[in-house]
């Protein structure tokens, strides 16, 4: 039996998951349980001590959960995952197994905004703090680098304003600096760039996103590498000391390259608790089987959509990687050659009462909190998903009160652009 | 041979052949990764025999400790070495006075000795290191999968229901030859100065 290499699509519809051992069921079946009973008093302690491989409760595992963890892990090369209930939800896990009170994380400052409001704000209720720098200058990550530095945080393709983020040259600082990088690919999914391939010790995802694809589930996903050291310099003491919740437990001494993810798994979910539903599980794990396609539809409409914006009077500038013009064009062209993803900026020479009468003046995009749907999505970042930062800050993070995001759907492309044309010039 | 990133198909054609397995280091404390192992391993069907000179006289799931490889009465097919890298030799050594000689000599999760393992391919014996025999047999069966783990194997086959004692089929689809993008990269990192 010859091992061989299954291509993207391939894994995107067979990761994880194996006709049902009972019935037969070929579709992945949503284990809509709480709980699995035990075989007997022993399995159940193995179970509970880690000993053991298996089901004991849905905030620490379910089938269904499992099926999109272990697809989510093949798409982006990593050795585990973990599934969680939101993007948000995979954030405050990660960070709870690197950082005690007083660490630091470095993260860039051109991000999600409500990233930015959770490491500003919730994050500093923990003590946990923030070093901001700028991906445009990777000087300013070194420069931001301490003795309480854990890790790096970055996005792929940064929301809102579509650039490209030079993930290697962030990575040789994290490795410097003998921290893990951590990369949210939410916008790029491992179809357009896969994180770990340059250098991610860990990757996140809002699932909600593209991978999901469809607007209908929350979810969120942690992938481990299994590149990181966790004992090297006894930084990471929730990975490389003994648990006392699991008997003396070493994670990475008993886990080896997946005991971050096991680590997110038996100490953050299990005591956190921001499961994610087998539902939604199930909706998202349907949409990743056609997420080659439709990222392909995706990028080649955001294209034509951003070169009619572009050649538009009425528009000041267009920020999409995927243009010849654009000044992250040549990232774009090495870290995701297969296109620059669906969600950008652009920015109207009338301002900011521009931007509100172009969203009311759309018919078929719709105006509301959200990417990475089947349907076109239009937002002014200023006065929603960024209006907690100031002016110089939205500036900093790609959302000027000019500014207008798009995330391009999977409808005819010439619908589109006929929608904008009729909103531009109402 | 390359240490750093075994291909699946080696290790599969090792956990299919072996019958026997003394485990040099096993521990009756149940808390300890060796006591897990062996008792899983054993679970799976595999002759287990436990090797700790300070627990002769007692016996660990049913099954006697020995002092040492040379008191085992049968020939034995892997040594299973559950101790830190800088108490590898001596066991190799001792493995290699065998008669017959066993195929293969396996080194836990964290354990490596280089020098160690040449001498053993050099006599003719196979030899996995920094690898877990359980968390190996657990990923080609994809037990493991229940664990959010990466597999790398497909199947369209039902699965198989994992009762215990059943032994699982090996047999998937490998992907990726073995080993991920990731696990590589961290072999790479780990030979750069």
């Amino acid at each position: 039996m010859t091992d061989r290499h299954p291509g993207f699509s391939t894994l995107a519809v067979h990761a994880g998951a194996q006709p049902d051992p009972t019935t037969g069921a070929r579709a992945t079946p949503i284990y809509q349980t709480t709980s699995f009973v035990f075989n007997d008093a022993d399995h159940a302690a193995s179970l509970f001590g880690l000993q053991a491989f298996g089901n004991i409760y849905t905030r620490i595992g379910n089938p269904t959960n499992a099926v999109l963890e272990e697809r989510v892990a093949a798409l982006e090369g990593g050795t585990a995952a973990l599934a969680v209930a939101s993007g948000h939800a995979a954030q405050v896990v990660v960070f709870q197994q690197l950082l005690m009170p007083g660490d630091e994380i470095i993260a860039a400052r051109k991000l999600y905004g409500g990233s930015i409001n959770q490491f500003t704000h919730a994050f500093k209720s923990f003590g946990w703090n923030v070093a901001w720098a700028d991906s445009d200058d990777i000087a300013s990550f070194e420069r931001a680098v301490t003795p309480h530095t854990k890790a790096i945080f970055i996005e792929s393709i940064a929301n809102p304003s579509g650039s490209i983020t030079d993930i290697e040259a962030i990575a040789a600082v994290a490795r410097k600096a003998g921290v893990p990088l951590i990369v949210d690919n939410t916008l790029a999914t491992p179809y357009l760039i896969r994180p770990i391939d340059h250098g991610a010790d860990i990757v996140v995802h809002s699932l909600t996103k593209f991978l999901g694809g469809h607007g209908n589930s929350l979810g969120g996903i942690i992938v481990d590498a299994g590149t990181f050291d966790w004992s090297k310099d006894n930084k990471y003491p929730m990975l490389s000391e003994p648990r006392p919740e699991y008997h003396g437990i070493k994670l990475q001494e008993t886990f080896g390259n997946f005991a971050f993810a096991i680590a997110c798994r038996v100490l953050g979910l299990r005591d956190l608790g921001p499961a994610l539903s087998p539902f939604n599980a199930f909706m998202i794990l349907t949409g990743i089987e056609t997420l080659p396609l439709r990222m392909q539809k995706h990028c080649e409409n955001a294209k034509a959509v951003a070169e009619f914006l572009a050649g538009h009077p009425k528009v000041a500038a267009v920020n999409y990687a995927g243009l010849a013009s654009d000044r992250y064009n040549n990232l774009a062209r090495k870290y995701a050659p297969k296109g620059a993803g669906a969600v950008f900026t652009f920015s109207l020479k009338d301002g900011y009462d521009a931007g509100v009468n172009l969203v009311s003046n759309l018919k078929l995009f719709s105006h509301l909190a959200n990417v990475g749907d089947t349907r076109s999505l239009v937002i002014h970042p200023a006065s929603t998903t960024h209006s907690q930062l100031d002016d110089a800050a939205k500036v900093k993070s790609g959302a000027a009160p000019d500014v207008v995001r798009l995330s391009i759907g999977i409808e005819d492309k010439e619908d589109l652009i006929a929608d904008l044309e009729q909103a531009l010039t109402a | 041979m390359n240490h750093d990133a075994y291909d699946d198909n080696y290790i599969r054609a090792i956990l299919n052949s072996v019958k026997s397995i003394a485990m040099v280091g096993a521990s009756p404390v149940n808390v300890r990764p060796s006591y897990f192992a062996f008792k899983y391993l054993a679970q799976r069907g595999y002759d287990m025999i436990p090797v700790n000179p300070g627990h002769v006289g007692k016996s660990l799931l049913g099954k006697p400790f020995v002092a040492q490889l040379a008191d085992i009465d049968r020939p034995i097919d892997m040594i299973d070495i559950f101790r830190n890298s800088s108490h590898i030799m001596p066991v190799v050594d001792e493995a290699l006075k065998l008669s017959p000689l066993p195929k293969v000599i396996w080194m836990q999760l964290g354990a490596r000795d280089d020098a160690a393992a040449e001498k053993a391919e050099a006599a003719g014996v196979k030899v996995v290191m920094n690898r877990c025999p359980k968390i190996e047999y657990g990923r080609l069966s994809s037990e493991i999968s229940w664990m959010g783990v990466n597999s790398r194997t497909l199947s369209s086959k039902r699965a198989p229901i994992p009762t215990q004692g059943m032994r699982l089929s090996l047999n998937r689809m490998s992907v990726g030859g073995g080993e991920t993008a990731a696990s590589d990269r961290a072999a790479k990192n780990k030979s750069e100065p």
